[in-house]
């Protein structure tokens, strides 16, 4: 844990914030038991010790960190883990876990700024298909097409293989940092942008040809009028790109690595607390992401105002 | 989530940008799944202000890691590969840290019964002639390349069949793999303890001493690469064999028992 907070003046500040905080995961905790009983009362249960758990402080409900091997049939167990789940999310996000929010803020801060770059090169070459006329023009467009599926695992490798310290770029020493991520996922985004914002301008650009031409625009300003008018619809592609981007893991965790504190993010950390046989806590943190993809979608849209009345 | 909280996760997050000191290591995934990372990292950036970034390989890679360049000291457990890498000269020497041992875990039913086994290489052949499904790491790691020698040790060579299923993941996914199909898995002591998900799985053979399971420690030659942090790879390692990493070593338990046991000279 960054030592800077604790010690820092913002320190004060944070702790008011997190007492109210700190205490709502006691208050929900009725709730939490009301809506779904401790495993105790439920049949073919057995649990050995109730011992609190200390990631989500419900006695008895939790079985991470405890070796109690009870009997349970299968179906109960599969069930349990899922409710689990989706109790430790809501523990997680009221309690506002410090890794919780560092890693989902990672996961923000790597896809969005993946987004953005990939939407400045994959926007205007998409446009730029759809109104510039050559010779190997579908070549290139089928091509980019099957780049959407591109392999992730794949371009991870690729990416890992080049920022090496013995591959060309290893003198930048930028493997296993954040930057990496980025890089790996502007490789897997920019075609899948490309595309759909090409497929959206193709439309627009059947309905304005007329008119642009007639008006004698340069090609830059055609592409710049399609943009705009576009936008919405272009708003679709980066969502698109957004959505393939933060659910990501097999590049990333290639390239980033999954170091704790450096380049973890919320769909490593899930892979990791599979593997730690952590399943409630794993689908906890996959809850999270999922809220994540639907929050920021939302706030995509409110801001730029689509689906309103009055407007498409 | 108001203004404060996502204040404070962006602060928390630069904080972890402008740390001093850092460097990388590469380690098993025994050493991280079994939580012994968790108490030691800590202390070590208490301690030596040193912030140590773990990636969590297999030893094959972990291995690889190193003789790229591309992590500034490795903490393995697979004696041959160590000493092949210090021999080609991308480490500069191999320093041994702990040690814990290997286990056989498998259905608590035993339909082998390898509970009663003699030895290692006996349980295994004991496997191989009931043909229980058997779940291999498959992905050249420490614990992977041991098995692959208890193999030749039984003498069971034919593995191309389908009881024997290789994963090709790390430890705590071959844990998981095995307790769904409710098989034989070779796994070192400490991360099966730690792992969460037993299901039916059971401890069945342990104690020959061919399962001994040494950890050791090897810095990255900065003949061979120069821009590894020797310095602090160098203070790492003063302080994994010091006292201090003796007593949190050797005081790290669960459920009562000891995970590893720290053996630095």
């Amino acid at each position: 844990m960054p030592t800077l907070l604790r010690r820092g003046q913002f320190g004060a500040t944070v702790c008011q914030a997190r007492t109210f905080w700190q205490t709502m995961p006691t208050a929900l905790t009725p709730c939490a038991i009301f809506l779904h009983p401790p495993l105790s009362n439920q049949k073919n249960v057995t649990i050995k010790d109730k011992k609190t758990c200390a990631a989500c402080a419900v006695p008895g409900l939790c079985r991470i960190n405890q070796s109690g091997t009870g009997i349970r049939t299968k179906q109960t167990n599969a069930m349990n883990e899922i409710l689990q789940g989706l109790i430790q999310a809501a523990q997680l996000i009221f309690s506002l876990d410090r890794d919780l929010i560092e890693i989902s803020l990672r996961s923000l801060y790597v896809t969005v700024t993946a987004v953005a770059i990939a939407s400045a090169i994959g926007l205007p070459l998409g446009c730029w298909l759809a109104v510039r006329r050559f010779r190997y023009r579908r070549f290139v467009i089928a091509t980019l097409n099957a780049l959407m599926g591109l392999p992730p695992v794949v371009v991870g490798l690729i990416v890992y293989l080049l920022l090496s310290r013995s591959g060309p770029f290893g003198v930048f020493g930028l493997l296993f940092t954040p930057t990496a991520m980025i890089i790996a996922q502007v490789v897997i985004l920019t075609p899948l942008i490309a595309s759909i914002a090409h497929q959206a301008i193709r439309e627009l650009w059947a309905e304005y040809h007329d008119l642009l031409i007639s008006l004698n625009t340069t090609r830059r300003q055609r592409i710049g009028t399609l943009l705009w008018d576009g936008r919405r619809a272009l708003l679709t592609a980066a969502l698109a790109g957004f959505g393939r981007g933060i659910g990501e893991v097999g590049a990333i965790m290639i390239v980033g690595g999954n170091i704790d504190h450096a380049t973890r993010v919320l769909t490593t950390a899930i892979a990791l607390e599979t593997g730690k046989g952590n399943f409630s806590l794993a689908l906890a943190l996959g809850f999270v992401l999922i809220g994540l993809a639907v929050l920021v979608n939302l706030l995509i849209h409110s801001l730029s105002r689509t689906e309103v009345s009055g407007r498409w | 989530m108001n203004l404060n909280h996502i204040l404070a996760g962006g602060l928390i997050w630069m904080a972890s940008l402008v740390q001093a000191d850092e460097m990388k290591m590469a380690v098993t995934t025994s050493f991280h799944n079994s939580g012994l990372s968790d108490v030691l990292l800590p202390e070590i950036e208490k301690d030596l202000d040193l912030r140590v970034q773990l990636l969590v390989v297999g030893t094959g890679q972990a291995i690889r890691l190193g003789q790229a360049g591309d992590v500034d000291a490795i903490l393995v457990h697979s004696k041959t590969a160590e000493e092949a890498f210090v021999a080609d000269g991308y480490g500069t020497h191999r320093t041994e840290i702990m040690y814990n041992d290997f286990v056989l875990i498998g259905p608590a039913a035993d339909p082998a019964d390898i509970a009663t086994a003699t030895s290692a290489a006996d349980a295994l052949s004991r496997i191989a002639t009931a043909q229980t499904p058997f779940v291999s790491r498959g992905d050249d790691s420490g614990t992977h390349k041991k098995e692959q020698s208890l193999w030749d040790t039984a003498n069971v060579s034919d593995r191309d069949v389908v009881w024997y299923k290789e994963a090709g993941a790390g430890m705590g996914a071959t844990l998981n793999t095995a307790s769904g199909l409710n098989a034989y898995i070779l796994s070192d002591r400490a991360s099966w303890l730690k792992f969460g998900n037993k299901g039916d799985l059971a401890l069945l053979y342990s104690g020959d001493p061919i399962l001994f399971n040494q950890y050791a420690y090897l810095p990255v030659d900065p003949a061979r690469h120069d821009h590894v942090m020797s310095d602090q790879a160098a203070r790492l390692e003063n302080w994994l064999t010091s006292p201090r990493a003796q007593a949190l070593i050797d005081g790290y338990t669960l459920n009562g028992e000891t995970l590893f046991t720290f053996n630095a000279k």
